[in-house]
């Protein structure tokens, strides 16, 4: 067998896909966040929850409904995002003018509210979620067994981050979100609909967040509390990348994800607080974090 | 937090204010005197426990402005330290509890230096993923007895005489120790510290402009918060002899934020009453199926869209409030 590091190649290979899959799942949620940060100044801690509810829209369409993964994987985030929507317009709208200290306890209180919600009436354990027929299977690469599933985990969350990126950058509606960043009273001035633009960033950061649900529920189980734990991670994330740049959060996320998987090969008892101590050290090198501008 | 709520205890000039202040106190001293021998004691001594630490808590969010998403690890930390010393090395309850407060006071001093590099909505976040690390430390060290938790902690002999294994005892000596406890807090609040901490909250540029160093007192008041909050900690190890994992979870470090928040953040009396509210109704709902949780998310959003003052803090900018003199200035 061959080894590097004294590891076998399997054994380093197989965690290294672990981490890349938990690293698609934080750039996904931490682009939401900063997407939703960026215009909004909340911290969406409902982010959590978000993705937990897109998990088991998926899982309620299905044995409810009979509908399929693929549908499933249009329909839940657009009902999150809908749902994330509503919120925003009827409730998290009135705190734009408040500290945005507020906006994150508001987004925590929503969360503890849907997640304790979903543990009444679901319980805590989880359910199982079958990944589709045609993602079933593996291949072998020869140095290890990539499970067809764990690759489309993968891509999607790349094709998605990268679709988000250039949504952002490159687009017109783009350009009216990085303006109204800048200075939202000029671009209402101008003609733009910025609450509605506010409505929508809100409601386009759940629905990712609904994304990446549906697409980590065959991976993990659907749980209530498979966000909650996440959620934390994921901020640490965004410190570590500086919530400045999109480009910066996507990065990040994948870069702790492997350094993550690495940990559990080499030094497995500390792999749960990787993360957290890769953030300390961040702050106290680069208080502003890699990408950031602000402090 | 810079607005939204003013200090009203060191603007209680008002002799009509001050003389019913007082009146209040003596009061609540006088039934938290009498509680015993009406109530279920232990709930009492949760409550005061819980109340110390909304208090502690207080000083950081509602006196220097800063939002720790991290206390649980304060908290649950002096917890394990309390039980540690009083059942492994044999200290005395009154040592234990000093000994938990040092031991917050590490932590809060180290988890301090790093997340006061960042403001705001960072503090918060960077202070949320330190406990969660925290809670990590604790599920896998040894001492800690991981899932099981430290169980049957003694509560020892305070002074070496007075047995604390009777319920009075212990009783009288939470209640003194929770009394010490606001006492400090009042202190630092109305200390000319407790003044630049204030003028921190209101407006930090200035504060920097006029000459403080506003790192060195935000880290101060994060370690004097940590410290109370430890005390906090160590006193309810030895009230239930246990301490477990749920008192250093990221829920706990939620639980604080709403009692302080429903109370009222930045008043004195106001994260008691809330703490007195949450610990009631988790009492009253322990027995019933229906999950807290629910109820605790609801309330939490109700107090930030509709009550941002606190129930205390309303009260204060309330008519009836007004006409008393507690808010002289609004």
């Amino acid at each position: 067998m061959t080894m590097i590091f004294g590891i076998p190649v399997q054994a380093l290979m197989g965690q290294l896909l672990v981490g890349l899959i938990n690293g698609s799942f934080y750039a996904l949620l931490s682009l939401g966040l900063a997407v939703i940060f960026g215009l909004l100044r909340v911290i969406n801690f409902a982010h959590g929850a978000q993705y937990m509810l897109g998990a088991f829209v998926a899982l309620l369409l299905a044995t409810h409904g009979g509908i399929g993964y693929w549908p499933a994987l249009i329909l839940a985030p657009l009902i999150v995002g809908l749902f994330g929507a509503v919120i925003e317009r009827t409730m998290l709208s009135r705190l734009y003018s408040l500290d945005p200290l507020y906006g994150l306890l508001f987004t925590f209180g929503l969360a503890l509210t849907i997640e304790g919600t979903f543990r009444y009436f679901f319980g805590a354990s989880g359910s199982p979620y079958a990944a589709p027929p045609s993602l079933g299977g593996g291949v072998n690469l020869g140095f290890m067994f990539l499970p067809v599933y764990r690759g489309w985990v993968v891509v999607a969350s790349l094709v998605v981050c990268l679709g988000i990126w250039l949504l952002i950058e490159k687009t017109k509606l783009g350009a009216y979100l990085r303006a109204a960043t800048e200075n939202p009273t000029l671009v209402q001035s101008f003609g733009v609909n910025v609450p509605l633009l506010l409505t929508l960033t809100y409601g386009l950061g759940a629905g990712l967040a609904g994304f990446a649900g549906v697409l980590a529920a065959p991976v993990y189980q659907v749980s209530p509390l498979m966000g909650s734990n996440l959620i934390i991670i994921v901020f640490a994330v965004v410190v570590i990348g500086g919530m400045g740049s999109i480009l910066g959060a996507i990065v990040t996320g994948y870069l702790l994800g492997i350094a993550e998987g690495l940990t559990k090969v080499f030094y497995p008892e500390a792999s749960n607080i990787v993360v957290f101590v890769i953030m300390a050290i961040v702050l106290i090198l680069r208080p502003a974090g890699l990408f950031g501008k602000d402090v | 937090m810079a607005h939204g709520h003013t200090n009203t205890e060191a603007r209680a000039a008002h002799p009509q204010a001050s003389a019913l202040k007082t009146g209040l106190l003596l009061t609540l001293l006088a039934l938290l005197l009498a509680a015993p021998f009406f109530l279920y004691p232990i709930f009492l001594m949760k409550l005061l426990c819980f109340a110390l630490f909304a208090a502690a808590f207080n000083l950081l969010l509602g006196y220097t402005g800063l939002l720790s998403f991290g206390h649980a690890a304060f908290f649950g930390g002096a917890a394990y330290f309390t039980g540690h010393a009083v059942k492994v090395w044999g200290f005395p309850p009154e040592l234990g509890i000093l000994l938990g407060m040092a031991g917050a006071a590490v932590l809060g001093l180290v988890m301090g230096l790093i997340a006061i590099r960042r403001q705001g909505i960072y503090f918060a976040m960077i202070t949320l993923a330190l406990s969660q690390m925290f809670f990590f430390f604790c599920v896998q060290s040894s001492f800690t007895h991981g899932e099981d938790g430290l169980q049957s902690i003694p509560r020892g002999h305070l002074f070496g005489f007075i047995n604390l294994s009777d319920t009075t005892n212990m009783y009288f000596f939470v209640l003194a120790v929770f009394l010490i406890g606001m006492a400090l807090i009042w202190r630092i609040v109305n200390s000319p510290f407790g003044m630049i901490l204030k003028s921190i909250r209101e407006n930090e540029n200035r504060a920097i402009s006029l000459g403080y160093s506003v790192a060195r007192y935000k880290l101060a008041a994060f370690v004097m918060s940590a410290t109370l909050t430890g005390m906090a900690g160590g006193l309810k190890a030895l009230v239930f002899q246990f301490a477990t994992l749920t008192d250093v979870t990221w829920q706990m470090s939620g639980e604080v934020i709403l009692m302080t928040l429903l109370g009222g953040i930045g008043t004195l009396i106001g994260p008691v009453f809330g703490a007195g509210i949450v610990v009631t109704l988790q009492n009253y709902l322990a027995t019933s199926d229906f999950p807290v949780t629910i109820i605790t998310g609801v309330v939490f959003m109700a107090c930030v869209l509709l009550f941002r003052r606190g129930l205390v803090g309303e009260f204060y900018a309330s008519r009836i409030g007004r006409s008393l003199g507690f808010n002289p200035e609004k």
